[in-house]
């Protein structure tokens, strides 16, 4: 691959800004994600936001929820794309370990960041 | 009364159908009312991805939605009929006066809209259409989740 993948964070009210700016704080790598909030759109104009954040390269969506509009838009971008993996349920675990893995295809780096996010999750204490 | 909302949402099932309004209301199902996702087998796969386990999806077109509304008024489930455009909820009230109170949930920017509230855009168009409903004497209010204030029409149009 020319260039490492890009990601595209898309979730509800500031979610995405806020996991890229952790991402950012926490690895140095600046350039490697792309927040898009639903905010104020209805279907067409979601879908706007996340194909001007997507261009013509190869991607990765990480969406909030399994479902909803960011899901929805994800999957209606990843039709029209085909180089471009949704993975939803998204969280930070998943975006540190994808920054540092994408030379690879999408599909690979998104089976990662799902394996990694899921990983994450744990019950230390209960 | 089994649909307890009819609500207009241009996001149509998203996370305040199912989370904001469906945990609280406990619903069994919810009637998507739209021409163009009832056409696409697609559109409903997706739809139906963001929805529960235990929760039915029904999608319709419009003049479905008018002949089966006496049906599921009988259902003993919780259900909530949603409408991505206020034209579609128009046409289901002028078909059947079991909708009477309709809920503004979503109606988002666009050109030609202006704004009403932080999630009501309307054209000139849409407000006459709202304003007629209001006229024969449906309740119309907005209110994007159950936590927030219910606003009435006369506040927002």
């Amino acid at each position: 691959m020319s260039e490492p993948l890009r990601g595209v964070v898309v979730t509800h009210a500031g979610l995405a800004q806020s996991l890229v700016a952790a991402v950012v704080a926490i690895t140095g790598v600046a350039d490697a994600l792309v927040p898009v909030s639903n905010d104020g759109c209805d279907t067409g104009a979601l879908s706007a936001r996340i194909a001007a954040a997507v261009g013509r390269e190869p991607a990765v969506l990480f969406v909030d929820l399994p479902g909803g509009s960011c899901f929805t838009g994800a999957v209606r971008a990843a039709r029209v794309q085909s180089q471009v993996a949704v993975v939803s349920g998204v969280n930070l675990a998943m975006l540190l370990d994808f920054v540092f893995h994408r030379d690879v295809t999408p599909a690979a780096a998104a089976q990662r960041a799902a394996d990694a996010g899921a990983k994450a999750i744990r019950i230390p204490a209960a | 009364m089994s649909i307890a909302l009819y609500r207009v949402d241009d996001r149509l099932i998203h996370g305040q159908v199912v989370v904001g309004w469906g945990q609280p209301l406990g619903l069994g199902f919810i009637v998507l009312v739209d021409d163009a996702v009832r056409a696409s087998a697609w559109e409903q796969d997706l739809y139906r991805m963001g929805v529960p386990t235990g929760v039915e999806v029904i999608f319709a077109s419009v003049a479905e939605a008018a002949r089966g509304l006496e049906a599921w008024q009988q259902d003993p489930r919780v259900g909530l009929m949603l409408t991505g455009d206020i034209g579609s909820m128009a046409r289901l009230a002028a078909a059947s006066p079991a909708v009477h109170r309709i809920n503004i949930g979503g109606v988002h920017h666009r050109p030609g809209r202006a704004e009403h509230l932080r999630y009501v855009y309307l054209t000139e168009e849409e407000v006459t259409a709202l304003r007629e409903l209001a006229a024969r004497g449906l309740d119309i209010f907005a209110q994007d989740v159950p936590t927030a204030r219910a606003v009435p029409f006369k506040e927002f149009a």
